[in-house]
């Protein structure tokens, strides 16, 4: 079988954010004020062949840990199909 | 002796001959490496040099840290052999794990290309040993990503046992507890953001970059030396 998998992957909590923290400035300048905490992120999607939903999910998370996130940073979320 | 010196090239590179240029005119042998080899010559100092290795796709470092070379450039570390990384080798390293923390984002998100003042803390290492204790060297920096980061526990860690080597006397990026570079427990492995190798001659702005580069070629001699 092959499984849809997407991977966000987020700096952790607490990590300061340059990038969110830039949108966050410019967004009550273009009239949206009230507008906290962004964070910004990137989605990984692949198409992974395995036995099962379980299966797909252990080796998306090895990916995870090995390559597509860094742990000292970043914190990772894995849905599959 | 002459010291040995390997510059590893990843595709993307762009200062490996500025590391050969340098390292060269301080009289040390240096040979070029592909990253791709599965084998290491018979070298005293493993160079990873500037650049973009794999276009830093991802992230930084995280793709170069697989390419083959870098299981020998681990296994050279470990027998207790000196390893550089400048800017992009840092973060390569870090990535690898062969350095702790990670290099985020610039605050302020801005590539930084200028020269900056950096501190010694720290002058018993291999690669600090010509320079004076608090000594500061100005060195140029040229990073989009030099915001190093660790765990307050990983830093406390690293204050306790010296390995913040180099600090920004005015920091540029927001790196934490002003690092600009560091070292692993054993002190044969040192990363930085700035580049000593581009401040080698008067005439280009600065020679305070030999400080660094020549403290590794004695090391190496000075041990040759006590092994007779």
């Amino acid at each position: 079988m092959s499984y849809l998998a997407q991977v966000d992957v987020m700096l952790k909590p607490g990590i300061s954010d340059p990038q969110g923290q830039t949108i966050e400035r410019a967004l009550p300048v273009l009239g949206y004020p009230g507008v906290r905490e962004v964070r910004v992120g990137k989605r990984i999607q692949l198409q992974v062949d395995a036995d099962s939903v379980d299966d797909a999910r252990t080796k998306v998370e090895e990916m995870c840990e090995r390559l597509l996130a860094n742990p000292v940073i970043e914190s990772y979320e894995v849905s599959i199909g | 002796m002459t010291a040995r010196v390997g510059v590893i090239v990843f595709p993307g590179s762009n200062c490996e001959l500025d590391a050969r240029v340098a390292f060269s005119a301080l009289g040390a042998e240096v040979e070029m490496i592909w990253h791709a080899g599965t084998s290491l010559p018979e070298v005293d100092l493993v160079v990873l040099p500037g650049g973009f290795a794999h276009g830093d796709y991802l992230r930084t470092g995280a793709l170069a840290r697989f390419s083959p070379v870098m299981d020998r450039v681990r296994d050279h570390a470990l027998r207790g052999g000196l390893v550089l990384g400048i800017c992009n080798g840092f973060q390569i390293l870090c990535e690898a794990g062969m350095l702790p923390g990670a290099l985020r984002k610039n605050n302020g998100l801005k590539f930084l290309c200028r020269w900056v003042d950096l501190r010694v803390d720290n002058n018993d290492t291999a690669f600090t040993s010509r320079a004076e204790q608090g000594q500061v060297l100005r060195i140029p920096i040229n990073h989009f990503e030099g915001n190093w980061y660790a765990e307050p526990a990983v830093v406390d860690r690293l204050r306790e046992n010296n390995q913040i080597v180099l600090r920004y006397v005015d920091n540029p990026n927001g790196s934490v507890d002003d690092v600009a570079g560091i070292c692993n427990e054993s002190r044969n492995v040192f990363g930085l953001m700035p580049h000593p190798e581009r401040a080698c001659e008067q005439l280009l702005g600065s020679d305070d970059g030999i400080v660094l580069l020549g403290s590794l070629l004695d090391h190496v001699t000075d041990r040759a030396g006590v092994a007779g």
